[in-house]
């Protein structure tokens, strides 16, 4: 159909958007690696003339690491408490026999569309009276919570696709059914769990605005919360905040360039039902 | 087999943690929102009853109203770079080899925290040593803005960091909608000499709107709670000229400690978010189910 001009036109299209979406991360790469004199003097274009690795030491050393460690123990337990949750929530709404599931469902659905910022005064009171504020306790279980509706929803699909025969041999055979749940049925989802593991730390990894607000100490904060305090001390230190950012981005980066088509299919299937 | 699967204490078993931490944590606090939202509260000490004075205040609060507009905008703004988007989509999934590593990269931005977008991107906008300031000095720009403190191109500039943020989501989300279209329509389309414009505005377009309404949908509803980004790069400033609904509704219960006026500027906000979301299902929604 296209001539080859016009195949020309296209990909030259599409490899500017390609650049307009990676040129800021390179260029944060490139500046995470100079010092101030070189970022204010030469061009933004640059490589390093020398490679200044020290500011990734340095603000590894200044407190980086204390919150990179926080994420990844918080992001952790919350994806795991949320994958088995909902599945076992999938596995009553979409395998066993009840009148109220269709409803239960909708009433789950619904958590999709909220703003989670007008639940957050009220989230944040109660948290204080049952003493949970500034306790990590309070950002996991809320991670759990407001991950579920998308994690159900991604989960739903496969759900519905097995065949009932299986479970029909399997209570056959004597299963009971938390023999048929965790036995049978959750090692066959595999393959959809690991889609919504990658999503869940994804989002927990990210997530700010309930760190930001539950959180005040130090030795709990996330990278999201913990950057921001501290790229306040190194304000006119560009190298170190560039090297801030990189770390708090990469372990994200490195996941997606191993699953990326899990991510892929995770954000689709999000996004289906709206 | 319908015992086992049908025993009422097993299902409350496997429903229960879900509900228990759904109706607690999502449902409980959004309806007490809307009670916090009668009270004059400062988070701390007794709550005093004061009816629906917050909400009155909240309706002739000119900077809440300045708040719904801002929100508005960037709705509004995050609508039509759709079509943007929509173009990207229709050149990927016209036959580009390639096409899956594209998508993937346009992807990036999206899998990062909106704090360090945030961050980066103050920096792109830094006047004297950010790169656009930069690029713009080097074609001969004489006085390139200040961006994020001029308060009549903040809002703007805070917006190119949500389309750079978003794009490859719903670039993903319109490729693989397009590429479900059975390729004899396409075909069909061809021998009747359509161009591949007429092809992909008669044809592709129409047959993916379904797609398109979620997309209109996730991107107004995302706009209207959109907080963590312009919390980091302006806080709702130069003097409010950034401000969104969550981020007035955040800095008045946090920074004011007025609990009870911010819970019913965030019930308003819920509101309105439902109310937008009914109204784009309503104004779309159409009995003719397209078929293949």
């Amino acid at each position: 159909m296209l001539n080859r001009l016009g195949y020309i036109l296209l990909y030259s299209f599409l490899g500017i958007v390609a650049v307009i979406q990676l040129f800021p991360l390179f260029w944060l790469f490139l500046f995470s690696l100079k010092d101030n004199r070189e970022i204010f003097s030469g061009s933004p274009f640059a490589l390093p003339s020398e490679f200044k690795w020290e500011n990734y030491l340095k603000v590894w050393e200044g407190g980086i690491g204390l919150y990179f460690w926080n994420s990844i123990w918080i992001t952790a337990t919350a994806v795991v408490l949320t994958v088995v949750i909902a599945s076992m929530a999938t596995f009553a709404l979409t395998r066993m026999k009840w009148k109220l599931s269709g409803l239960v469902l909708g009433l789950i659905m619904v958590g999709l569309m909220i703003p989670v910022h007008s639940a957050i005064i009220p989230l944040f009171s109660m948290f204080l009276q049952v003493n949970l504020i500034d306790n990590p306790l309070s950002i996991i279980i809320t991670y759990t919570a407001y991950n579920l509706p998308i994690t159900i929803m991604i989960l739903l699909g496969f759900y519905y696709t097995l065949p009932r025969e299986i479970e029909e041999a399997a209570v056959i055979d004597g299963c009971n059914i938390h023999g048929v749940f965790f036995r049978i049925i959750l090692p066959m989802t595999m393959p959809i769990m690991s889609t919504t593991i990658i999503i869940n730390m994804i989002y927990n990894w990210n997530e700010f605005v309930f760190v930001n607000t539950f959180i005040s100490s130090d030795k709990y904060k996330t990278l999201t919360v913990g950057i921001q305090n501290f790229i306040g001390q190194y304000m006119t230190d560009w190298g170190a905040i560039g090297a801030t950012l990189i770390i708090s981005i990469l372990p994200i980066l490195i996941a997606f360039i191993f699953f990326s088509n899990k991510v892929v299919e995770g954000l689709a299937s999000s996004a289906v039902k709206g | 087999m319908n015992k086992v699967m049908s025993n009422k204490w097993m299902i409350l078993l496997y429903m229960s943690p879900a509900l228990l931490l759904v109706g607690v944590l999502i449902f409980i606090p959004l309806i007490l929102s809307g009670y916090y939202g009668l009270m004059e509260w400062d988070g701390i000490g007794e709550m005093k009853f004061i009816g629906l004075e917050n909400y009155i205040r909240g309706l002739q609060d000119g900077m809440f109203w300045t708040s719904v507009w801002h929100s508005t905008l960037l709705a509004l703004f995050s609508t039509l770079s759709l079509i943007l988007y929509l173009a990207v989509s229709l050149v990927l999934a016209s036959k580009i080899k390639g096409a899956g590593l594209l998508r993937k990269i346009y992807l990036i931005p999206m899998l990062l925290s909106s704090v360090a977008i945030a961050q980066l991107w103050i920096k792109v906008y830094n006047p004297s040593n950010g790169i656009l300031n930069w690029i713009l000095m080097r074609v001969g720009v004489e006085n390139p803005p200040s961006w994020l403190a001029d308060p009549n191109i903040v809002l703007y500039a805070i917006f190119l960091p949500i389309v750079w943020q978003y794009a490859g989501f719903y670039i993903l989300i319109y490729y693989a909608a397009l590429k479900n279209i059975p390729e004899t329509v396409i075909e069909a389309a061809r021998i009747d000499g359509a161009s591949p414009l007429q092809i992909a505005l008669k044809i592709k377009l129409p047959l993916i709107r379904e797609v398109i309404l979620v997309t209109v949908v996730l991107a107004v509803v995302g706009s209207l709670k959109y907080f963590d980004l312009i919390y980091v790069m302006t806080n709702g400033g130069p003097n409010g000229a950034s401000e969104v609904m969550a981020s007035y509704m955040y800095k008045l219960a946090f920074s004011v400690n007025d609990f009870g006026y911010g819970s019913a500027i965030g019930f308003l906000m819920l509101i309105i978010t439902l109310i937008a979301t009914l109204f784009i299902r309503k104004a779309t929604s159409s009995d003719e189910k397209l078929q293949y």
